[in-house]
């Protein structure tokens, strides 16, 4: 006992030390710095690098966006104005060339006091996405459509839409959002109508037409329904029927109904269609076409009946193999060749048939390329539960394969809308060269480089930067399944 | 089709074309293939129709008639006596250079850029994001016509670099002049040069013959010295040095040849309003080069950064679990392995470059749409003779490059067993 007593300490401490903060070294701002700018001497060095591109960078755009103008009525002015407030030597922006011609840029040739039509297009494609895009979150889809709604009835009313038009626009959107918040079944229906109904807004005319050719596709259905027992004999009736309605009843049908009740929008013809609205209605219209063509070529190329096997094959590598210029060149020049005398139709249409060919192919390879992924046991356990082909692919390929190749759907995506500028080619104003170069050749803005290539290429930036975000919220909602 | 045992065979009867899966998939394909043929001979149908109403026949002669116009940039002879055919191999030349470039560029570009992407440098990595997620976001056509007015506004015009005092500087120890009308780069010249092996109207100069044959020998002698290196380690376990002798091998050589040919740069210099001496490349030219080499180097980023993330981060501890160093872990683990992910997406972007560099349209070069498929076509006024021999040799182009790329990739591709 004593002897413990003896060996044991003076003092032992029986409550913790309050912790030290750690050395300054090593917590906050400097171990950050440390740890992500200066962690050895390469890292230094790019550092170095860095700074002095953003420091070349800054010291070559500040000035000039510093001294933009915003207000003026040429681009003589605009330098009158810089040289009287920044010395005769300096250079500066004149962004007053997209204060005055913003509208040729966005809407082309558009007449000026139907600008609403376009508006309102683009504003119920949200509407009609919407119950497709967010059917999950009630949150996101909430936004978007409070969005779409709001900003599309405030532009309207600011490019000058007449009383009546914006509250018949306001009863169609709000009764359209509260169709998909109460029955999105019937929302998804409505979807389907957006097509015909954004063709009739932009191009009016008659809404006879649009409808008629909404009605074939009633016919064709019907048809198929009425024969469903004799499988795809069926199918091919149905078909058939609709092309008959298409090619002899839907005009002369049109015509008619239009005498009786003509609901008529004033004609806004195809040379008139320019800038932003000409590549969203190519873009918008390719998209929609292209994935559902994309999915049939992707699932012919992998069939197993030689035939269309092959076909499929040469088609993709044909179209894959060429520039999409040449395509639209044969559209433009060749078309008229390959068509019945006399034929001629709308130069858009053309362009939009080409360039949903061109993607449609490569849909196909990215879609294939998902199919591949899928394990073989997917196809096997589909085989074994009795499924049919089509129902095999619909209830359980295809929706594991889309979901696989979203990233590389989405990039097909982002890269068509970005090659619907390639249409100036063609003859038509495309934002991005065909309008700068005709807003340029007015006397007032000559000389104009820089201001519209930065103002059309954030369009751009911020259009395909948002679809590649989408493409990456979708990702992460649908792994979630797989937790 | 599994033959049930005692189920009887029945005999074939017209109804099964529709009713039995094994003879719809026949009956369809019939369908299909007979549906698409109608479809095709309709419309040869009404082009025949169509061209013969035009009075025009389908004919490839206009090829051989003079093409009367003149072409800036020419890798061949040609002028405008010759014919149409001769300036198609012209464009075609002048698209395969700028693709070729191009690639090679956006290639370098790319890896740097994809590796820089993942580095921990924080700015670095920012800076390199930017510059990926601007230039994939923004149409090529932007990125011409900006470089463009780059060219044709901000830089000096020549006599800008003349005087004692000049407003401009060449750049690069004064061995390039980027100027508004074109860039003079220097150019190789020999003080003893060995003859021209003709061919014709061109000249390969024996020259390039020798320098060829010299490397390709270095690759065999490489190989060989590898193989043997090999040998010893694994009689041995010890791997004999041969870095030194493979720089050796590629480098004294080709420094000797340099000096008996008498290798030199030939600068440009400024002789009156214009440079002369090197090559004057015109702009046109540059500019779709810079653009293409951007934008590609962009994607090519992406595909590296994808590729390298793609090799687990365990890959590399067991490599130095084992003892590898760094740079042998790089070129035998993680390397062959990134590689698998990152070749077929890489050929697909030489691919896209390759089409892109149809853009030419946009700036003026004289590529193949715009020899054959721009002049050419416009002066003899065969759209449809043109269009289908341009598209037929895009669609060639492409099948050789994918056909050459497939070769290598799959000599990187897991070897499954």
């Amino acid at each position: 006992m004593s002897d413990i007593q003896a060996q044991s300490p003076a003092f032992v401490r029986e409550t913790m030390l309050p912790p030290q903060p750690p050395p300054s070294s090593a917590a906050g701002v400097v171990l950050w710095l440390r740890t992500n700018l200066f962690s050895g001497p390469l890292n230094i060095a790019l550092t170095v690098l860095g700074l002095a591109i953003i420091w070349m960078i800054f010291r070559t755009l500040w000035p000039w966006l510093s001294h933009s103008v915003w207000n003026a009525g040429s681009m003589a002015e605009c330098r009158q104005i810089i040289s009287e407030a920044y010395g005769p030597d300096a250079h500066g922006g004149c962004f007053a060339i997209i204060k005055h011609r913003w509208n040729q840029f966005v809407f082309g040739f558009y007449p000026q006091d139907l600008y609403w039509r376009p508006v309102l297009a683009f504003g119920l494609l949200f509407l009609a996405l919407a119950p497709v895009l967010f059917a999950d979150s009630a949150k996101a889809r909430r936004i978007v459509l409070g969005l779409a709604v709001g900003l599309t009835l405030i532009f309207s009313a600011m490019l000058g839409g007449g009383a009546g038009a914006l509250v018949g626009m306001a009863v169609l959107m709000l009764g359209w959002v509260a169709l998909i918040e109460t029955r999105p079944g019937w929302a998804l229906l409505a979807s389907l109508l957006y097509p015909f109904l954004a063709v009739w807004l932009l191009w009016g005319g008659s809404l006879w037409g649009p409808v008629m050719a909404l009605a074939g596709f009633g016919v064709g259905f019907a048809v198929w329904q009425a024969g469903a027992r004799y499988g795809l004999f069926a199918v091919a009736l149905g078909a058939v029927a609709a092309a008959l309605w298409w090619m002899f009843a839907a005009a002369p049908v049109a015509h008619t109904l239009a005498g009786l009740v003509p609901l008529r929008l004033t004609p806004v013809s195809s040379d008139q269609f320019g800038g932003f609205v000409l590549s969203i209605t190519i873009g918008v219209a390719g998209i929609a076409l292209s994935l559902p063509m994309g999915i049939i070529l992707a699932l012919a190329r992998r069939s197993d009946l030689p035939v269309i096997k092959m076909m499929a094959v040469m088609f993709i590598e044909f179209i894959r193999g060429v520039p999409l210029i040449t395509l639209l060149f044969v559209a433009s020049l060749l078309l008229n060749y390959f068509l019945p005398p006399g034929t001629n139709f709308d130069i858009i249409l053309r362009v939009i048939i080409m360039v949903t060919l061109f993607s449609s192919a490569y849909m196909a390879e990215v879609i294939r390329g998902g199919l591949a992924a899928l394990p073989k046991g997917q196809y096997e356990a589909a085989d074994a539960l009795g499924l049919d082909y089509w129902k095999a692919q619909r209830l359980i390929i295809l929706p594991q394969a889309l979901k696989v190749s979203i990233p590389g759907i989405v990039s097909t995506f982002i890269g068509m809308f970005k090659d619907t500028t390639l249409v100036v080619f063609v003859g038509l104003f495309d934002p991005l060269k065909a309008m700068s170069d005709t807003v340029r050749a007015s006397f007032e803005w000559k000389g104009a480089y820089w201001e519209p290539y930065i103002f059309v290429g954030s369009i751009f930036f911020i259009l395909c930067f948002g679809m590649s975000r989408y493409s990456m919220y979708l990702e992460r909602r649908l792994k979630r399944d797989h937790r | 089709m599994v033959a049930y045992p005692g189920a009887d065979n029945p005999p074939f009867r017209m109804s099964m074309l529709i009713y039995d899966r094994r003879y719809r998939s026949l009956t369809l394909q019939a369908v299909v293939f007979i549906l698409v043929m109608l479809m095709a001979s309709w419309l040869i149908n009404n082009t025949l129709h169509n061209l013969s109403a035009m009075g025009k026949t389908l004919s490839f002669d206009f090829l051989f008639r003079r093409a009367g116009y003149d072409i800036p940039q020419q890798l061949i002879p040609y002028t405008s006596d010759d014919t149409h055919l001769r300036a198609t191999m012209v464009g075609l030349l002048n698209t395969l250079l700028v693709s070729i470039l191009g690639c090679i560029a956006a290639t370098v570009l790319g890896v740097t850029v994809g590796v820089l992407r993942l580095s921990s440098n924080w700015l670095i990595a920012r800076l390199m994001t930017i510059y990926v997620e601007i230039f994939r976001n923004i149409p090529l056509l932007l990125w011409i016509l900006v470089i463009l007015a780059i060219f044709t506004e901000v830089l000096p015009p020549p006599n800008a670099y003349r005087g004692d005092n000049p407003a401009a500087h060449m750049m690069l120890f004064d061995t390039i002049a980027p100027t508004n009308r074109y860039t003079a780069i220097p150019s190789i010249g020999m003080t003893n040069p060995p003859g021209v092996i003709a061919l014709g109207r061109e000249g390969i100069s024996w020259a390039v013959v020798a320098f060829a044959v010299v490397i390709v020998a270095a690759w065999f002698g490489r190989r060989m010295l590898n193989a043997r290196a090999q040998r010893i380690q694994d009689a041995t376990g010890l791997r004999p040095t041969t870095w030194w002798i493979n720089l050796a091998m590629f480098v004294l050589p080709v420094l000797a040849l340099s000096w008996y040919y008498g290798l030199h740069l030939n600068r440009p210099v400024l002789k009156g309003f214009n440079f002369a001496g090197g090559i004057t490349l015109d702009n046109s030219f540059v500019v779709l080069w810079l653009a293409l080499t951007l934008y590609t180097g962009a994607f090519i980023a992406e595909i590296v950064r994808a590729g390298i993330l793609a090799v687990s981060k365990g890959q590399s501890e067991a490599a130095s679990a084992l003892g590898l160093r760094p740079q042998r872990t790089m070129s035998l683990v993680i390397l062959p392995q990134a590689l698998r992910v990152i070749v077929p997406p890489l050929i697909s972007q030489y691919l896209n470059l390759t089409k892109n560099s149809s853009l030419a349209i946009a700036v003026g070069y004289m590529d193949l749409r715009g020899t054959l498929g721009g002049t050419t076509l416009n002066q003899t006024g065969r759209e449809m003779e043109c269009m289908v021999l341009m598209m037929g040799i895009y669609l060639l182009l492409s099948l050789i490059i994918s056909g050459g790329m497939n070769v290598f990739n799959s000599s990187v591709k897991l070897k499954e067993r």
